[in-house]
């Protein structure tokens, strides 16, 4: 299906594609298609796309002066795009430790929401999230599909420093922070698992259109885990998911 | 090799950014003012990209063990060469033993100084920019060792007689075009704009500048979307926030604003309380 779309030059750089403003995964996946669309073609001078959930940035080299053509030429890519087939993607299984003395907020998000800690545990691993798309820090991926009885609004004041590895709530959306950070979410746990390895070429292990489940361990497994990702010896779990 | 002696209040290693990495997440950091950098570059016939030292406010102090030849440009901090004041936009002979230091900020905020063949540290993701937890280091801390090309000799250079734009430090216009939220505002906001003079509050810096003045706002957060470097966000409260080289990659507070280039170049060179104007460029 085609999406209504909306193309805006954005700086003297930069055109800005949205999509209609709301979280679905239909949307993410005609935005990731048309990203590859885009990507496929090697439009001369683009240096740089990024997306998020309803929105491709498509950044080029050099200053415009013509954004009439490029804009042009992108909606004539999207309207004679091909089906989307949708590329291989995987499910990421991982580890979180929910000990209080890493879950600092569980008690809080316990009273205010009325649930048993155990609950919330059972809650957050019960769900497969989708991947929508890595802001904020290098590595901190947007995730869809929190539980609505585990959605709880920021700190007021946000904790200057967040632990690395820190799996939280804010609002509607969880996430694990990839490196130690000021931050206004509720934290619940921890995973051992690095998130961001500026060393590799592709720094991050998730993309996209993946899913990520979550699974409880001891704070004596976290020390293993951690131990082994220190090593750079750690294998994450994953398995293919058929399209 | 470049002894730090001391390194100044924010001194870093910058080069023209990290590109293709933000859909990690990772911001595109770079030197501040690519206008006095790629100078500094150009006077002294490197290519555009070498990494060249950053310095904010005050300048560092640095003892060179290799010969070579530099070049300053940006801020002027009263460079000097072993005590010799000597002079920005010119290419400055340094032998083994020699200190360049710095003295009183005369005009501008930021400095930058390159050497022959650019400074020797680590690329990672592509780029040899400090950012904390993508580089070893964020800043230069005193004792730091920064390794250069050992070269006396000075290429043939056709950028030497360049002529050094007037008013890059001086200017306090920064030209704007329409955010993709700028729509949004209300005519009144729209016109508060362009007709108010503002300034840059205590909170600057590599991620962003915070200005002074607030304005009423009654737009509501949007869902998180793609930022740039010269991005002016509008937060709940009414604060302008103007994205610079480190800011984050995606953002939820509308984008009323995008700065040209250049002037976000100019405002590099600007500080605490310094006023700006902003004017409207059209597409």
């Amino acid at each position: 299906m085609d999406f209504k779309l909306t193309y805006k030059p954005y700086g003297e750089r930069s055109v800005l594609i949205e999509w209609p403003a709301v979280i679905k995964e239909n949307i993410l996946h005609d935005l990731l298609h048309f990203k590859d669309v885009v990507l496929s073609k090697n439009i001369k001078q683009l240096v740089e796309i990024k997306h998020t959930y309803n929105s491709l940035l498509i950044i080029y080299e050099h200053i415009n002066s013509n954004f009439n053509n490029k804009i042009s030429t992108l909606k004539t890519l999207y309207l004679t795009r091909s089906n989307a087939i949708k590329p291989p993607s995987r499910l990421w299984k991982i580890p979180v430790c929910y000990d209080t003395s890493f879950g600092l907020d569980l008690e809080e998000i316990s009273i205010i929401n009325k649930i048993a800690i155990k609950d919330i545990i059972t809650l957050h691993t019960g769900a497969i999230y989708t991947v929508y798309f890595i802001g904020f820090l290098p590595g901190f991926l947007y995730l869809g599909g929190l539980d609505n009885r585990l959605s709880i609004s920021r700190k007021p004041t946000p904790r200057l420093n967040i632990e690395k590895g820190a799996v939280a709530i804010g609002g509607n959306q969880t996430g694990v922070y990839p490196s130690q950070s000021p931050g206004g979410w509720q934290i619940i746990g921890n995973s051992p698992i690095s998130f961001f390895n500026p060393k590799d070429e592709i720094p991050c292990f998730a993309n996209a259109g993946d899913k990520i489940m979550f699974y409880p361990i001891t704070t004596n497994k976290h020390n293993d885990i951690k131990t082994l990702v220190n090593a750079g010896v750690y294998q994450l779990k994953s398995e293919a998911i058929d399209g | 090799m470049v002894k730090v002696l001391n390194p100044g209040f924010y001194s870093s290693i910058q080069d023209m950014g990290r590109i293709g990495y933000q859909n990690y997440g990772v911001p595109c950091s770079g030197v501040m003012d690519t206008y006095s950098a790629l100078l500094a570059n150009m006077l002294i016939g490197n290519n555009q990209d070498a990494p060249v030292l950053e310095m904010t406010m005050t300048g560092a102090s640095l003892q060179f063990y290799t010969d070579t030849y530099i070049v300053i440009c940006g801020a002027n901090m009263s460079p000097r060469l072993n005590e010799s004041p000597v002079l920005n936009n010119t290419v400055i002979k340094v032998n083994v033993g020699d200190i360049i230091s710095f003295g009183k900020l005369k005009a501008g905020f930021r400095c930058y100084l390159s050497v022959l063949k650019g400074f020797k540290s680590d690329s990672v993701l592509g780029s040899c920019s400090m950012y904390s937890g993508i580089s070893k280091q964020a800043v230069l801390l005193k004792h730091d060792e920064l390794q250069i090309e050992s070269s006396s000799v000075l290429f043939d250079n056709k950028h030497a007689a360049i002529k050094v734009k007037e008013n890059h430090l001086t200017s306090r216009i920064i030209e704007v075009f329409k955010g993709p939220e700028f729509d949004l505002l209300s005519k009144t906001q729209q016109g508060l704009l362009f007709s108010k003079v503002f300034s840059i509050s205590k909170d600057n810096n590599r991620m962003a500048y915070q200005l002074n003045e607030c304005m009423d706002n009654t737009l509501p957060s949007i869902i998180t979307s793609g930022v740039l470097p010269g991005t002016i966000q509008l937060t709940p409260s009414g604060r302008l926030i103007i994205l610079m080289r480190d800011c984050q990659t995606t953002g939820g507070y509308p984008r009323v604003l995008q700065l040209k280039e250049s002037s976000i170049n100019v405002l590099s060179q600007k500080f605490t309380n310094d006023s700006i104007k902003f004017v409207l460029n059209t597409y």
